[in-house]
């Protein structure tokens, strides 16, 4: 299959290769590159003419000069996919890297993948539970979802993720995950955290694993979690599996998105990031869901550190314009060691309304949630105030709800890393919590509830 | 030159072919597959087209057809309860075609060209058609009757009509000129529809929604700009109008947003009953699904996509409602595409004719005298997703300076779960000055009394809260306390509106100035009594108050409001005597 070796590159930059006059190369195609030394190094084409043709280069550029032989391979890019992927580690191109055999292909899918019609979606609606009661309460997570961490550099994303991923399972239901973990541009010690940890668990065998790490290179990344999306959708929508895909760092991805928008010298859009970048993510995080007629599902994770800890940062940004919803991590709440130091105010899970209540959880949900979130709002708001003008000045209602808010930080949020509470469990510990407030102040809570729940009335 | 060319370039969803005759606009079919795609761009004998569909594994050497016809819908009975991508093609008919995974190369048609409707003539043998003008009637829904209207600019002295069972491309009419007609047109997405005249809006677009309706209200025919943050809840106001509002017909075009949320709304509108005439929601509904994973060429055109089908209703005499969220995605996919035309840049990586295009497309909002002479509108509602919320940036400020209505959506009130988080304090609204007099000759002839005292309170508030950040609530007089209570009462009880609450999502316009006028009155007796002696904490607390408050989440609070009101009065009142 592969063809003619040209020996016409003009020039490189960065991590592209320009080439001249060949034959019609096809947009997307593979490229093979063997340098003078007999290193192979791949790429892919981003830009094809009659006389031009631009190739990204995965591996960096390192040693290529003007002798080196290019090779189209005469395809686009492919992951052989099967069932053997499970339990494997791979590297970020789809290599091996436990020096196992390499994987022998059912198939072989295309890892820019097809846009899901819209008409042959399901609506997610299976409540997924994670133990964590700021999650389960607060920002519940289903099945089918896309809801990033929205963390900064020196705090516990990585714990949260791993918790989810041990204690995710449907209610009522023993249907556990199976995990497909992107590392990108990470450090091996990050990785090794990660991995020891699913390997204490035992969910290693019940893995996929894409590394790409720090010293690896960085364009390589931006096939890194197409491959690990391949690799679910095959999963999910070829073999019935529930699919839980956790990428980590999306910040790297970005970054080195931005990298080759600079080496072609496109326009920069926000913070030197190129302007297409909302519709790359897109192609990345609505990779995520279910279909009509097939059993399985894909449910994603994906760990950002936002730069400067600012959430308006393009990364964060358009992120949040596309997942459904946000687990944003607070550095204040973990410098005041509360773990999971998660910020339920600017946290938010879009699909909550359609997983939550009589059915899944418990008929109370709802309403509960809003007035947690209310209370705990208004408590936030009024630790400004006290710092002025001092608690005496407040009045009843708000020193009320002053106080819970410390309760709910430390009763509600802060829970142990092996700590796997129900949903039962999460409710009633919001009704205990709630009751310090007069109920006339919980105006967000059904009176039927009130009556059923309230822990005066449950006596 | 011929109509056939070959591709010489690919970069992304922009292709360049060579040797092509070509004019601006035409469609074009690209590739062995014959993808389709549109000319943007002309440079000596290269023609630069815009691709609706993914272009990897296509070469250079290809051919390229040019249709010779520019990008247009097909409108005609069969439209309404659609879903369709960027550029009509259903999507139940992909899914046919394709699985549930979106390939390419795929034709489809609008709607069931085969499908048989019963026509009935207005028109008879010898009367003079002109462009625009209605010569029968279909019976496309329930609800809706389907106008078939000569094209514009055609016409003629009626040779034979006919009335009787027709699919869409049979012709039903034809002229003394020997021209004829069929129930199916085309028009050209980027051309405007004509009509006579524009009328100023009048009427109000009344959405269910109480800070809507009552404090920002918007006209039919009217444009109104939702910018928020994410997480602020453009979507789910975008949906509760789509769902909510007194429009005869809905297009939502979900432009570049997620997956998930279009097949949420595609899932529920079957099953939602339009309250204003009882019928399923999707009766009057077009929808149109780009999600942001979808080809980014077909993303620009979904709007002019969605607006022409609305216009082509508008011509029928219809109010229609346009949705488009979001529209900073329709921007984006300009700069996409921009960007790789190499274009100058203006602001923040965005074309230089960014605002022009964001102004044509707001302006083919309105009401208007239609061809037929028929009153018709269309208002535009579009979300705008500016980045980390600043809406100093192009896209919201070109939308800004077009629209009348401003809703601006607050992180803050999302955070607080005050839903919808409508920041009442910066959003404005241009009508009500026009819309006046349709509230007091309709709801109440104070109507807009209450709305002025009601923003008004909102205002003191906001610079009362200012000292009670410094001193807190206690060090303030209890006239003065009270307005913060009164205040409170209408942003928990008025403004908070939740619209998954099977009873709360929508509230009828005549409720909304009863709930309006329970806050004024409890503000008045409430004076009255703490001016005999009554204790302000015993006036806020009396229990009668949060029942009125919780009661409008039950059925039936039209016709309970009264009563809890006098209620609440007696025993404000009360409070006296205790004294």
């Amino acid at each position: 299959m592969t063809g003619k070796e040209y020996r016409t590159i003009t020039d490189v930059k960065g991590p592209l290769v320009f080439l001249n006059k060949t034959e019609p190369v096809a947009f997307g195609e593979i490229v093979s590159l063997r340098l003078s030394n007999g290193t192979i190094k791949n790429g892919q084409v981003l830009d094809t003419s009659d006389d031009l043709v631009i190739v990204q280069v995965f591996e960096g550029t390192a040693k290529i000069d003007r002798e080196a032989g290019v090779t189209f391979m005469g395809d686009v890019f492919k992951l052989p996919v099967s069932t053997d992927l499970v339990g494997r580690i791979l590297d970020g191109a789809g290599r091996p890297r436990d020096g196992g055999p390499d994987i022998v292909a059912d198939e072989k899918a295309d890892i820019i993948g097809a846009a899901i019609n819209p008409y042959s979606r399901r609506s997610p609606h299976d409540f997924i539970h994670t133990g964590i009661s700021a999650i389960d309460c607060c920002t519940s997570l289903v099945r089918g979802q896309k809801l990033p961490i929205f963390s900064a550099s020196g705090l516990p994303h990585n714990d949260i993720a791993l918790q989810i991923a041990r204690q995710a399972k449907l209610t009522g239901s023993d249907e556990e995950f199976i995990v497909v973990f992107c590392a990108m541009g990470i450090t091996a010690e990050e990785y090794n955290f990660f991995r020891a940890d699913l390997e204490r668990t035992g969910a290693l065998e019940n893995a996929v694993l894409f590394v790409n790490l720090a010293d690896d290179p960085a364009v390589e990344r931006i096939i890194t979690p197409r491959l690990a999306l391949t690799a679910a959708e095959y999963l999910a929508f070829e073999k019935d599996y529930h699919v839980l895909v956790i990428y980590t760092d999306m910040t790297n991805y970005c970054d080195a998105l931005r990298q080759i928008g600079a080496a072609r010298e496109e326009v920069p859009g926000r913070r030197g990031y190129p302007g297409y970048m909302y519709t790359d993510l897109a192609m990345l995080y609505e990779r995520a869901g279910l279909v009509k007629g097939k059993k399985g599902s894909i449910t994603q994770f994906p760990i950002l550190t936002m730069p400067g800890d600012d959430i308006t940062h393009p990364i964060p940004d358009l992120s949040g314009y596309i997942t459904e919803g946000q687990i944003v991590i607070s550095r204040e709440l973990h410098q005041q060691g509360i773990y999971p130091p998660i910020n339920v105010l600017p946290s938010l899970s879009r699909l909550m309304g359609s997983c939550i209540g009589e059915k899944t959880t418990r008929e109370d949900h709802k309403s509960v949630s809003d007035q947690m979130y209310a209370a705990y709002a208004q408590g936030r708001e009024l630790r400004g105030l006290v710092a002025i003008v001092g608690e005496d000045a407040l009045n009843e209602r708000d020193k009320q709800l002053l106080e819970f808010s410390g309760v709910f930080e430390d009763k509600f949020l802060r829970q142990s890393r092996d700590e796997n509470r129900s949903i039962d469990e999460t409710l009633d510990l919001c009704w205990t919590l709630m009751s310090r407030i007069d109920t006339k102040y919980l105006v967000r809570l059904d009176q039927k509830w009130i009556d059923k729940y309230h822990p005066d009335n449950r006596k | 030159m011929k109509n056939e060319g070959l591709i010489y370039r690919i970069s992304g969803p922009v292709v360049t072919a060579i040797d092509m005759k070509a004019a601006m606009y035409d469609v074009v079919r690209v590739g062995t597959e014959g993808l389709m795609g549109e000319v943007i761009e002309l440079h000596g004998d290269k023609a630069v087209i815009q691709v609706y569909e993914d272009t990897s594994g296509i070469r250079p050497g290809e051919i390229v057809v040019n249709t010779g016809e520019t990008l247009s819908v097909s409108l005609g009975p069969g439209l309404l309860t659609q879903i369709y991508d960027g550029i009509q093609r259903p999507l139940p008919t992909l899914e046919k075609e394709m699985g549930v995974f979106l390939t390419r190369g795929v034709d489809a048609d609008a709607f069931d060209l085969e499908k048989i409707w019963t026509f009935e003539p207005q028109v008879s043998v010898g009367d003079t058609v002109v462009g625009g003008q209605v010569v029968g009637h279909v019976q496309e829904t329930d609800t809706i009757i389907h106008k078939i209207m000569a094209v514009p600019g055609t016409g003629g002295v009626v040779k034979s009509i006919e009335s009787g069972d027709f699919n869409v491309t049979q012709t039903i009419c034809t002229f003394e000129d020997g021209s004829d007609m069929q129930m199916m047109q085309k028009w050209p997405v980027r051309t405007p529809r004509p009509y006579q005249q524009k009328y100023p809006p009048v009427i109000p677009l009344i959405t269910g929604m109480r800070i809507l309706d009552f404090l920002f209200p918007l006209a039919k025919g009217g444009a109104a700009g939702i910018p928020g943050p994410f997480g602020s809840g453009k979507t789910v106001t975008q949906q509760s109008l789509a769902k909510y509002s007194d429009a005869q017909l809905v297009v939502y075009i979900g432009c570049g947003e997620r997956g998930n949320e279009m097949t949420e709304v595609l899932d529920e509108f079957p099953h939602l009953i339009d309250p204003n005439t009882g019928k399923p929601l999707m009766e009057r509904t077009v929808m149109i699904a780009n999600t942001s994973n979808m080809p980014v060429a077909a993303r620009e055109a979904s709007v002019y996509t969605g607006i022409t089908i609305a216009e082509y209703y508008r011509d029928m005499g219809y109010d229609v409602a346009l949705m488009a969220d979001s529209t900073s995605r329709w921007a984006e996919a300009m700069r996409e595409i921009s960007s790789r035309l190499e274009e100058m840049p203006g602001e923040e990586g965005y074309p230089a004719y960014l605002s022009t295009r964001i102004a044509e497309f707001y302006e083919r909002a309105g009401r208007v005298e239609t061809l037929n002479g028929e009153d018709g509108s269309i208002t535009v509602i579009g979300a705008v997703s500016p980045p980390g919320g600043d809406i100093s940036e192009p896209v919201s400020q070109g939308t800004l300076r077009i629209v009348k209505v401003f809703w601006g959506l607050d992180a803050g009130l999302a955070r607080q779960r005050h839903f919808p988080a409508i920041n009442w304090l910066n959003s404005y609204s241009l009508y009500p000055q026009s819309l006046d007099q349709w509230f007091r000759d309709n709801i109440a002839q104070d109507f807009p009394e209450i709305r002025i005292e009601l923003s008004g309170l909102l205002q003191i508030e906001s610079e009362l809260q200012e000292i009670v950040q410094l001193v807190g609530s206690d060090a303030l007089p209890v006239d003065q306390q009270l307005t913060l209570e009164v205040a409170r009462m209408i942003r928990e009880y008025f403004l908070q509106q939740n619209g998954f609450h099977e009873v709360d999502a929508y509230c009828d316009i005549n409720l909304q100035y009863k709930m309006a006028k329970a806050i004024l009155a409890f503000q008045e007796s409430a004076k009255s009594a703490m001016a005999s002696g009554s204790q302000l904490s015993d006036v806020v607390n009396v229990p009668s108050r949060s029942d009125l408050m919780r009661g409008r989440l039950n059925k039936g609070y039209v016709d309970t409001i009264d009563d809890m009101v006098k209620t609440m009065l007696a025993e404000i009142a009360a409070t006296v005597e205790e004294n």
